[in-house]
């Protein structure tokens, strides 16, 4: 599924929603990313976290699941978009049969997979709706 | 030296199974179960969560209903039986996932249900003696009981986390003071490798829960000079329905006293949460002023005894993070064979 | 279009192009589980086939291209380049320099565009251009883990995203803002399924009906098996020459009239609208402006069908059909073979198959037999300008070619 190094790099973003903002137009980044898509060389990245907070985009029940979710068909995964502006892709647990198109959602800690029996446990964010 | 609970969170997970639907399975009398446990269902942990990812939560809660710097903890320490990892500790991931990294120290507690409470003590130690400005002990589990065993009906999924500190002015209660009893009892155990526990059967009634229970109780009672009559309040660690009561009774605590913090008929027992478990649902309605006496047990055995007197404070903190009551609220109702796979007793290939 | 600036001094408008390409030579091999042929076999096979059809021989050669996504995770070789350099007898005499191009299921449109500004430049002559994949040598479960590295494997795949998945949150949004329905997503894999009926290399030569497709199972909702491409072998080449010279070789050169290429975000995510692709309509924009074009020259197209939400999104990106359009546009027949713009005459990805380096040079192949009259049952009657949309991952890439008979 993925290396130690990897994963480890991420963590703070992972587990804590950490982010970038450009200081020049404003722009929110999640994850965070090394150059602004709009201002490129001339803009500042400064760290930012995230409220954890925002609604789907769209979504989509997933039968035949991805590499490391096997056992957890059917799963939704959806695309949110966070409060602040950018948007991520995450599996919505909870009430699935209730997600919509802009259903609201919020952020919990879960495990995201891990390595086999022997190998390392990923943890990380993913979404459930909340009742408006 | 004044030491207290600066602020509290807890976390149940959303799932549930009857008794009866584990009954069915087995083929053993559910309303006999129901009645000798007062246990009527347990709650189950979703396929993606863990110790680690309850004691996150519940610590989340804590601090959410603190309003304080995370960068002020000194100490993590999280007690469970069932950490993810047999050597990595599941502080670090907390501490990580609260923000306090990385000036502070951190490791994980063992005791069968009293890690959590140990933990506790851990941190009253450090924060009294000056060595740190605030702590955070977690009790959470994802207990295993054996398919068809007994334990199976109760064994449970849950987590408190505790902040504690020493700044009057923060202290939600203030803890007078905690006593322990410990002797080397084998009621319970579990051995490295080995998915499910062992237990004594009846051997852990009388000499395991309850002379460790009465003795701990007793001699914090006698150290303080105070009576039951003097608590508004008192928490025992809460195997099933039956122990808590029993135990109240034989020390003198009424059923109106142990009343708000007996959740484990609705689900079950937490484990390293359970004690902390009822001292959170009793904080969460308690008023300024109001003493609560909590003795933990942990299999092998011990107990931890607590006088807490809650402050003004309460108030003002309270609602800034889910109630037990809110917590449990909603429960989603699961048969057996998913149980089974949310807790990993389908080996998968 | 809203939203997209074009580069005013892209070579695209014609200002740097040294000399005009044209096709000499095509071949297709088998597009379907290939148990018996490896990787070199395919490959060798369309080469080899694709040098006789244009009548040059090896020494002729000064370059090879050869598009293939993940040799690596498919059948742990890389250094693609060489590998086929040297199994198509190109390398221990002729030492032909050789070139693996990647981009994902863009990498055969990407690996054709190489070779044209190979040519075009001057640097080479006579250029192959070929893709080809092998992903039968693996189980499914790893075909589709190789396959979902074309996504972002660290916000997407680690998330549990596969790519069914994200062409079915760009299908829920499409439906819900443009009512866009199961039903014609169904009929594009039933259009083209009826084109593979008449394509000798198709993976599949059997119609099948809407129902066939809502009744098979749900892989991602809203999207069923029948809705998605299959995992195939297959390989395919193409022979370039020099336009001026193409006459030496073959009675019908088949000329490009334009190549073009976008970049998109690599996660679905981050685009400004999932439901459009910008890559397509970016290139598209390229290429029409470098031919001179407009959708409406253009006879026909094979675009890029991975899933049937994208044949849709495609037509519509493409301009051969209104934003929202693309359902109606397919379930009004208008992409049939006889309707004012057949859209993937060979079965596209769904029916003839998704060998996916291979795909963006079959689709030229399909381009240049139609555009010779050689097409047979599928024959578009008159076509004089054929197109060609290879996309990579979910959007990320997308590589365009506009093809002409005349000069």
């Amino acid at each position: 599924m993925s290396s130690v190094p990897r994963f480890w790099r991420n963590i703070g973003i992972r587990y804590n929603l950490e982010g970038t903002r450009c200081k020049e137009c404003g722009e929110y980044f999640y994850p965070p990313r090394n150059v602004c898509v709009n201002c490129r060389r001339m803009g500042e990245l400064e760290p930012y976290k995230f409220k954890g907070t925002g609604e789907i985009v769209s979504y989509t029940l997933i039968h035949t699941p991805a590499e490391g979710f096997e056992g957890q068909a059917p799963y939704a995964l959806a695309i949110i978009k966070l409060d602040e502006g950018p948007r991520l892709t995450s599996q919505v647990i909870g009430d699935i049969d209730k997600i919509q198109i802009g259903t609201r959602v919020k952020s919990v800690f879960r495990k995201l997979g891990e390595d086999g029996e022997r190998g390392m446990i990923y943890y990380g964010t993913k979404f459930v709706p909340v009742d408006a | 030296m004044t030491i207290g609970i600066v602020s509290y969170g807890a976390y149940v997970p959303r799932y549930r199974i009857k008794i009866e639907e584990i009954a069915r399975l087995w083929g053993d009398d559910a309303e006999a179960l129901k009645n000798g446990l007062m246990v009527y269902e347990k709650s189950v942990p979703d396929i993606d969560e863990d110790a680690a990812t309850i004691a996150v939560e519940a610590a989340r809660n804590a601090m959410a209903r603190s309003g304080v710097d995370p960068s002020r903890i000194g100490a993590v320490y999280t007690g469970s039986e069932s950490h993810p990892y047999a050597v990595k500790p599941t502080s670090t991931i907390v501490a990580q996932a609260i923000g306090a990294t990385p000036e502070m120290t951190a490791a994980d507690f063992e005791f069968a249900c009293k890690a959590g409470t140990a933990a506790v003590q851990a941190c009253m130690g450090l924060v009294g003696s000056g060595m740190i400005d605030l702590g955070l002990a977690i009790g959470a589990d994802v207990s295993q009981g054996a398919p068809g065993d007994a334990l199976e009906y109760t064994a449970a999924a849950g987590g408190v986390a505790c902040l504690i500190g020493r700044n009057e002015s923060e202290l939600a209660a203030i803890i007078e003071d905690t006593y322990s009893f410990t002797t080397d009892t084998p009621d319970f155990w579990r051995r490295e490798g080995m998915p499910y526990p062992e237990h004594g059967g009846r051997f852990t009634g009388e000499p395991g829960y309850f002379k460790h229970v009465t003795n701990g109780a007793k001699g914090l009672l006698e150290k303080l000079g105070t009576k039951p009559s003097d608590y508004d309040y008192a928490v025992f660690h809460q195997p099933n329905g039956k122990f808590p009561r029993k135990a109240a009774k034989m020390l003198g605590f009424t059923k109106d006293q142990i009343a708000p913090g007996l959740v484990v008929p609705k689900i079950g027992n937490t484990y390293s949460g359970s004690c902390l478990m009822g001292i959170a649902a009793t904080l969460d309605q308690a008023k300024p002023g109001d003493r609560i006496f909590a003795t933990a047990f942990g299999s092998g055995a011990g107990s931890d005894a607590f006088s807490i007197t809650v402050t003004d404070r309460i108030e003002e903190i309270r609602n800034r993070a889910p109630t037990v009551s809110e917590l449990i609220k909603d429960p989603v109702y699961i048969d057996y064979a998913r149980y089974a796979r949310h807790k990993g007793k389908i080996r998968l290939a | 279009m809203p939203g997209i600036k074009a580069r005013s001094d892209w070579p695209e408008n014609g200002v740097n192009i040294m000399r005009d390409v044209a096709i000499i030579g095509v071949k297709n091999t088998k597009f379907g589980e290939l148990w018996e042929r490896s990787l070199r076999d395919i490959v060798v096979e369309a080469g080899i086939g694709a040098i006789q059809d244009s009548g040059v021989s090896g020494k002729d050669i000064d370059a090879l291209y050869i598009g293939n996504m993940s040799g690596g995770r498919f059948i742990e070789q890389e250094h693609i380049g060489a590998l086929i350099a040297d199994y198509s007898g190109l390398s221990r005499n002729l030492h032909v320099p050789a070139t693996r191009v990647e981009a994902a299921c863009a990498s055969g449109g990407l690996a054709l565009r190489q070779a044209i500004m190979s040519v075009a430049s001057g640097y080479s002559d006579i250029v192959v251009a070929a893709g080809a994949e092998k992903m039968t040598d693996v189980g499914s479960e790893e075909a589709s883990s190789a396959l979902a590295a074309a996504a972002d494997r660290e916000w997407e795949g680690m998330a549990g995203a596969t790519f069914p998945g994200l062409y079915a949150m760009i299908a829920k949004l499409h439906m819900h803002r443009y009512g866009t329905t199961s039903e014609q997503l169904a009929e594009v894999a039933v259009k083209n399924h009826k084109n593979g009926c008449l394509n000798p290399i198709a993976q599949y030569k059997h119609a099948i009906t809407v129902d066939d497709v809502l009744n098979s199972i749900m892989v991602a909702d809203p999207l069923h098996i029948f809705d998605c491409s299959p995992i195939t072998d297959g390989a395919s080449a193409l022979v370039l020459a020099p336009a001026e010279i193409a006459h030496k070789y073959t009675d019908t050169p088949i000329y490009i009239k334009a190549t073009a290429q976008a970049s998109d975000t690599i996660a679905l995510h981050d685009r400004r609208d999932i439901t459009t692709l910008d890559a397509t309509v970016m290139a598209a924009k390229r290429a029409y402006s470098m031919a001179k074009l407009a959708p409406k020259d253009i006879d026909l197209v094979e675009v890029h069908d991975c899933f049937t939400i994208a044949e849709i999104c495609a037509i519509e990106d493409l301009g051969f059909a209104e934003k929202g359009k693309g359902g109606i546009v397919t379930e009004n027949g208008e992409t049939a073979i006889g309707g004012r713009i057949p859209v993937n005459t060979s079965g596209g990805l769904k029916a003839c198959g998704h060998p996916v380096g291979a795909t963006g040079i079959k689709q030229a192949v399909e381009i240049v037999t139609q555009l010779r009259g050689d097409a047979g049952k599928r024959q578009v009657e008159g076509a004089e300008y054929g197109m060609t949309h290879n996309v990579g991952g979910s959007g990320a890439t997308a590589v365009i070619h506009i093809f002409s008979r005349e000069r």
